[in-house]
């Protein structure tokens, strides 16, 4: 009833309300929304756009698509075919494409993109390039002949599929699935190293997310309870890592933890080790982490600060004038209220740990690198699409996270600063 | 001027000084005894060591100098959630991530109460200021008087023997700040606690308290019942500080017991009462309260000095007509009258006569 009654309501000379109230408003949201244009279009250019490429290159690949023709016509036209033993058609026209692609010069992109789920063939795909036009029927055998490797039932499921231009095969192989004459199986143990990396990852960034957070809570309660002159001398401290180079600081903590460092140098230096008993605190997972932990920790002192900064001293001594002893008063009335700066601090901390790169680099050696070292990897060996596709699955799984925040925190709890 | 303390004393500050930076004292020797069941009012204004003396009653500063006690304990290493003191802080402090029920089991859950005993005290307090149907709300849907009551109920719902008060009544509106104030006054009369309650507003301090004492400067100016504050000001800090007042400036010309001739500066002579003055000859000035102003020779006393006026201004106030008039030299000086039927109209230009009883002029130090 009500509801029917306010959508009757009109102005005074008849308009209705909803439409007089979206005119008077129309001016003031144009010019709103041409103040934020700028930053729209920046926005999709250098943010979705890429994101949104990236997503497509991890799904697609043309490498050998373009460079077969006719094997992919006869893939299309034989979907049954069995790949233990393909027909001398398919070898036909394997030997016409072989031909092809070495007056082309195409072998080396057709053999790239069969070796991503068929390691090893694309000295394969050179040797039968260079021998295809001296090879006469039949030429299964004559193929064979060149080498036997040619008669990979996985390879050919690998061809199959590769004359798709758009295949989840990256992802498969993300997964650490290996392509075999079977079909896609599990990979052996010791060449599974993408999930592996994957759930280390998460491992090392939550043990930093947790490590920020216990070096920061002290430190965001001093900032916000400390006399102005002190807390502002604190917070240039804490701001100080933000001004200064990532590179710099990254290469002090080598200085500092690196076998021949100042830190085991003092250390033996008082006793505490032997010469020959040395930390190595370096190039393992320990520097990462602890150098990952220092550079992130402003990243969770401040939106620490932000919300401890606006509680009230008078709840404590409300809290102990009610009797509770100093702990309790910190468990029960100041942590609860904190929670939205633990949320968004610990949010911020992890997606960044999650996906940082130039840190395990420098100072992770050989045990300490990430998962995103894993994709700069890909893209220096020119992998994009398997680089993409990693990079694809590390967004989903922050998707996800970020769909298990909110639902288990909520998003609108969240307080930045 | 301060009371010395006395042993029975429920609460008592004995030579308590306080200092923040170690240079300048913000309490200066402060001797108070507060008896049980009392309601005694710290009323001055602000930086004056009003609430200083609350927050180390309540534990949380501590006094450079001289002893707290509390039911003969001297309580200065007693960390305050050992105090048992019941508290209402300025802007409530209510948990704000907690119910109100959970606000009010909190400071029984922290004293190891059961459930069901805590139940029944939580409907108890919250029956005691009406907020009974409030118990599963949170602190941000209650209105400020709501909250207000909550934080009253809370800090009574342990039973505290001593309840302080730091002007709980501060944020709220004229109308609620009256109704919540005889509330609190009734609640004190019910339950027979001894409260001590801040506050910088006069009217408040006087419509409560049993006892108030007037901070300012770190000293207690006077400590007395409101009506004594109210009609015998101590010195001319109180007289001023507490309710509206006329001062006129002038020389003692005779001084007899208390009774005292004063000259004005202007040359006129009026009638008052010493109180703080010595000897003939000092300075003086002379308190007189606006509303024990007569401008009808009936209601004078007979004998009483009268002074001539002119009338600058008449403002209309309702129940009062206020009448600003020139005095002795000085434009300022201000007489109430009540707006009753028969009142007589004055208008400005008015050239008057006015006196009082030489009871209501009070001769204090300059």
């Amino acid at each position: 009833m009500a509801e029917a009654a306010t959508n009757l309501l009109t102005t005074a000379d008849g308009r209705p309300l909803k439409a007089a109230l979206a005119a008077a408003q129309a001016r003031a949201r144009r010019r709103a929304f041409l103040l934020v244009l700028p930053l729209l279009l920046f926005v999709v250019l250098t943010f979705l756009v890429p994101i949104g490429y990236m997503l497509k290159r991890s799904f697609e690949h043309d490498g050998f698509a373009n460079s077969a023709p006719t094997l992919v016509n006869w893939f299309a036209q034989n979907k049954g075919f069995d790949p233990a033993n393909p027909p001398e058609e398919a070898y036909a026209a394997l030997v016409q494409d072989l031909a092809r692609m070495q007056v082309e010069k195409t072998t080396g992109q057709a053999g790239t993109r069969i070796n991503y789920s068929v390691p090893g063939t694309i000295s394969l795909f050179k040797k039968g390039a260079r021998e295809a036009d001296t090879l006469t029927p039949p030429f299964k055998e004559a193929l064979l002949a060149v080498d036997p490797e040619w008669g990979m039932p996985a390879l050919w499921r690998g061809m199959e599929s590769a004359s798709h231009v758009y295949t989840p095969e990256f992802y498969l192989v993300a997964a650490d699935r290996k392509l075999t004459d079977e079909g896609w199986a599990r990979g052996d143990d010791g060449q599974r190293i993408y999930l592996y990396l994957f759930v280390k990852t998460f491992i090392v960034s939550a043990i930093i997310t947790v490590l920020c957070l216990l070096l920061a809570f002290p430190v965001a309660h001093l900032l916000a309870t400390l006399p102005m002159a002190k807390s502002s001398l604190l917070m240039i401290l804490v701001l100080l890592p933000f001004w200064t180079s990532l590179l710099v600081r990254t290469t002090s903590w080598i200085a500092l933890l690196q076998e021949q460092g100042i830190v085991n140098d003092l250390l033996v230096g008082i006793g505490l080790i032997g010469n020959d008993g040395r930390l190595s605190m370096m190039y393992n997972m320990t520097g990462t982490i602890v150098a990952m932990t220092h550079v992130l920790l402003p990243f969770m002192i401040l939106p620490l600060y932000s919300v401890m900064k606006v509680i009230p001293p008078s709840y404590a001594r409300a809290a102990r004038s009610l009797g509770a002893t100093s702990w309790t008063t910190f468990r029960r009335v100041y942590l609860p209220q904190t929670l939205p700066g633990i949320a968004a601090g610990s949010l911020l901390v992890f997606i960044l740990a999650v996906g940082y790169y130039i840190t395990p680099a420098l100072v992770g050696g050989a045990d300490g690198q990430l998962i995103s070292n894993l994709i700069s990897f890909h893209m220096s060996k020119s992998n994009w699409s398997l680089a993409a596709a990693i990079a694809g699955m590390l967004l989903v799984a922050i998707l996800v996270l970020y769909w298990l925040y909110d639902r288990l925190v909520g998003i609108d709890r969240l307080k930045l600063g | 001027m301060t009371l010395e303390p006395r042993n029975d004393a429920f609460v008592a500050f004995e030579h308590v000084q306080k200092s923040y930076d170690g240079i300048s004292l913000v309490v200066k020797d402060l001797n108070l005894s507060i008896a049980k069941g009392e309601f005694l009012t710290m009323l001055g204004p602000s930086g004056s060591g009003k609430t200083t003396c609350l927050m180390m009653l309540a534990g949380f500063e501590t006094a450079t100098n001289g002893e707290i006690k509390l039911d003969g304990r001297p309580i200065n290493q007693v960390p305050p959630h050992k105090r048992g003191i019941g508290m209402v802080f300025q802007n409530y402090a209510l948990f704000p991530h907690m119910t109100v029920g959970e606000n009010l089991s909190f400071p029984l859950e922290v004293r190891g109460m059961g459930k069901d005993e805590r139940e029944t005290k939580i409907k108890r307090a919250l029956d005691m200021v009406q907020m009974g149907a409030f118990a599963n709300r949170r602190p941000a849907q209650l209105s400020g008087g709501q909250q207000q009551r909550i934080a009253l109920a809370r800090a009574l719902v342990f039973d505290p023997k001593l309840v302080l008060m730091d002007e709980p009544l501060g944020a709220l509106d004229k109308q609620l700040r009256e109704h919540m104030q005889f509330e609190i006054k009734h609640l004190h009369e019910s339950l027979g606690i001894t409260v001590v309650y801040v506050t910088h507003d006069q009217g408040e301090a006087l419509t409560m308290s049993d006892r108030v004492a007037v901070f300012n400067d770190g000293k207690i100016q006077q400590l007395a019942p409101p009506a004594d504050l109210y009609e015998r000001p101590d010195n001319s800090f109180v007289a001023q500080f507490i309710g509206e007042n006329n001062k006129l400036l002038g020389t003692i010309e005779e001084l007899a017991g208390d009774k005292a001739l004063v000259r004005l500066a202007t040359g006129e002579l009026i009638d008052a009462t010493a109180v703080n003055i010595k000897e003939k000859g000092q300075k003086t000035l002379v308190s007189i309260r606006p509303e024990r102003v007569e401008f009808k020779p009936e209601m004078m006393p007979p004998g009483a000095h009268t002074i001539e006026a002119e009338v600058v201004e008449i403002i209309y106030m309702g129940d009062i007509l206020r009448a600003v008039l020139k005095v002795a030299g000085s434009d300022e000086f201000v007489m109430k009258m009540r707006n009753t039927l028969g009142q007589t109209k004055l208008s400005p230009g008015q050239k008057i006569k006015v006196g009082w009883h030489p009871q209501d002029a009070r001769a204090l130090d300059p």
